[in-house]
């Protein structure tokens, strides 16, 4: 079977300045449709920059990378963009909503982009649908100010889901979130990999590594351990856990 | 639908700074509103200009003593003069092709009636004046020839006049003083309406130029004379014999300035639409720097709107909004915000005009054509000064707008 994401001798470096700085120095990485992946390491390693090129956000420097078999370095830039709001839904490390907009225009959003275009009515529905699918249906038309840390994002995983793509790429997704609500959103995620969505998530904490099925590591720009996830946990069954435990120390009713 | 779309994003985005979109939009409304004024002056003072030149009467050439140059008259207007007794009487033998010659002595002076008063033109003329004028009398008859030749006391009354100082009554064979000189009415004339300068011509009294001259000036001379051809084809051969023949009476000869002037009634009348026409040209230049100033000033507002943005930019680059999708938003907003300008501004501009017509009588005419001007050259600025803003945006880099800071 033909992968859905293919990275080959995969390098990034930035011009800061006089120094060149390498990112992310020759990765050869495949992932298959299907899979929930968990990519690992110290700040600065290079996770968000092979996530923005396989999320279609940036090309590589050297090296190249298919997606669903297609070079993606060959494209223009507005192919690029057609890749990004067709197939894939990105959730950025630290949201990137939109300010003093609802959280359902900034749900919407995707949907303004789509060729060909999507009518009014399934426009309001599909936001709806995203709104509920992350537990936030009745918080449709608060603005981002008016959110908690762990509902932004949400509302950032609304949108990226909103399009119906088969790839769901997420930047530390539970950073700055308590564990329950972390939980929580591994459980959405979970759904979705069942579902049928490649999940790719970074994060830097081990215990949320342990929700999806495989662990990359990486170490300044390269990948040092790529395995299994063993004792995989379900989220689920860590949620009632966990209410258990706090119904234990009174933190839950 | 996408336009809507695009337009909404538009709206918001510039609600978000009203005072600043009001602040922005200045520029644009002062430059529309200058626009809206200069077509308005200019095409009240056109038509004016056309009434005024069928007022004037058909075929019309106006002898002036002393000489108009660029600036303005120059010498004999307003003094003296140098068009004499015998001038008028040399053109009347012997210009050809002319139905009518009469001098124009003007007055103002204090008239009388019963116990009513005014202060009203007093014009010496002869007894052609007004065929010449076509401007018959409603009630009476034209004062003669003979009446002029013996400087009779006989007036014709304008209607104006003749209202205010005789109300209902019937003003033909009363009695109006003139610096307390009798004058009896045999004639008022039809109502004549508003001049090119907003002036009413019907608040006059015509007596003969000889009644005129020895009663009320003292004068010796004309200051102008009026005659009329007798077809329009012969306008130009029968101004030529005025100017030569007045050249051979006042001794002119070679490259000698003329100290009169001769005018069709068409050249009379440009001449003083001359003076408006440069008003029109000061607006006009106001008005473009003004848009042009309005147009840097969205230029500006949509480069800071887009520095400011920039990370909004990344996000709708990262969901799957093309370049041109990001260059149509922001030249939407450019264009908003000018045409909203635009149509303050021509509310503003038709407002001003109201207003110079109201305070200071000139005549202003707002056509449906300048307001779509105004309107097309509002969407005209806003899109050639917020196109490099939006180009720009629509250049950015998604990851490089998405860490902008
Ligand atoms: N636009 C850029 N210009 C210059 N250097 C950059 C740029 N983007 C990333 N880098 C550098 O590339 C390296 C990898 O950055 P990256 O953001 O991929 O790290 P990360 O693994 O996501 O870190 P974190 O866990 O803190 O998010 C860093 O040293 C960073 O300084
Ligand atoms: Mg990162």
């Amino acid at each position: 079977m033909q992968p859905g994401i293919k990275l080959e001798n995969f390098s990034k470096s930035y011009h800061a300045g006089e120094v060149e700085v390498h990112a992310v120095r020759n990765i050869s990485l495949e992932i298959q449709p299907g899979e929930f992946v968990a990519i690992m390491g110290a700040s600065g390693s290079g996770k968000s920059t092979m996530m923005n090129t396989i999320g279609c956000l940036d090309r590589p420097t050297s090296g190249r990378y298919f997606l669903d078999g297609v070079d993606v370095g060959g494209l223009t830039r507005d192919e690029l963009a057609d890749l990004r709001n067709q197939k894939i839904g990105f959730v950025f490390q630290g949201f990137n909503l939109l300010a003093r907009t609802s959280a359902f225009e900034n749900v919407e959003l995707p949907m303004l982009y789509s060729r060909p275009g999507v009518r009014g009515r399934e426009q309001r529905e599909r936001a709806e649908k995203a709104l509920e699918l992350v537990g936030l249906g009745e918080r449709a038309d608060h603005q981002p100010s008016q959110l908690s840390g762990g509902q932004q994002q949400r509302v950032a995983i609304a949108r990226a889901l909103v399009n119906q793509p088969k790839l769901l790429l997420a930047d530390e997704p539970t950073g700055n979130l308590d564990t329950h609500t972390s939980i929580e959103i591994m459980g959405i995620f979970q759904d979705l990999n069942r579902r049928g969505m490649t999940v790719i998530m970074v994060t830097h904490e081990l215990d949320i590594a342990r929700y999806a099925m495989r662990t990359v590591v990486m170490r300044d720009g390269r990948i040092v351990t790529d395995q299994p996830v063993t004792g995989r946990l379900d989220a689920a069954e860590e949620l009632r856990k966990l209410k258990q435990e706090q119904q234990a120390i009174q933190l839950a009713p | 639908m996408i336009l809507l779309k695009t337009f909404s994003i538009a709206v918001r985005a510039l609600r978000r700074n009203t005072l600043r979109t009001l602040l922005t939009m200045l520029g644009i409304i002062f430059g529309v509103a200058a626009v809206i004024a200069m077509v308005s002056l200019g095409n009240g003072a056109r038509a004016q200009l056309e009434a005024s030149i069928a007022a004037l009467g058909q075929n019309v050439v106006t002898v002036w003593s002393g000489t108009m140059s660029r600036g303005g008259f120059r010498g004999g207007f307003g003094s003296s003069g140098t068009l004499t007794a015998e001038d008028y009487e040399a053109i009347r033998k012997e210009v050809a092709g002319v139905n009518g010659v009469s001098p124009e002595v003007r007055n103002f002076a204090q008239l009388a009636a019963g116990n009513q008063n005014i202060n009203s033109q007093i014009m010496g003329v002869g007894a052609q004046y007004i065929d010449i004028r076509s401007w018959p009398c409603s009630s009476g008859e034209n004062f003669t020839e003979a009446d002029v030749r013996n400087a009779n006391k006989v007036a014709l009354i304008g209607k104006t006049t003749a209202e205010i100082l005789f109300a209902d009554e019937e003003p033909v064979g009363q009695i109006v003083r003139v610096k307390s000189a009798p004058f009896r009415i045999v004639g008022v004339l039809a109502s004549k309406g508003s001049d090119m300068w907003g002036r009413d011509q019907d608040d006059i009294l015509l007596v003969p130029y000889t009644s005129a001259m020895r009663r009320l000036t003292g004068d010796l001379t004309f200051r102008s004379l009026m005659l009329q051809a007798a077809s329009p084809q012969i306008l130009g051969t029968v101004t030529n014999q005025v100017a030569d023949l007045l050249r051979q009476r006042h001794r002119i000869t070679g490259g000698k300035d003329d100290d009169f002037m001769v005018r069709t009634q068409q050249e009379t009348v440009e001449l003083f639409d001359a003076q408006a026409r440069t008003t029109r040209e000061l607006l006009f230049y106001v008005a473009l720097i003004s848009l042009i100033v309005g147009g840097i000033g969205v230029m500006n507002i949509m480069l800071v709107s887009v520095t400011e943005r920039t990370r909004e930019i990344g996000v709708r680059l990262a969901v799957g909004a093309r370049g041109l999708d990001i260059l149509l938003q922001f030249l939407t907003e450019a264009v908003t915000l000018s045409l909203t300008g635009g149509a303050l501004g021509i509310a503003f501009g038709v407002a001003c005009s109201r207003l110079v017509t109201q305070q200071l009588g000139w005549p202003t005419l707002t056509s449906s054509g300048s307001i779509v001007l105004a309107f097309g050259v509002s969407a005209a600025i806003g899109i050639f000064f917020g196109f490099y803003p939006s180009l720009k945006a629509s250049r950015l880099d998604p990851i490089d707008a998405l860490r902008y800071e």
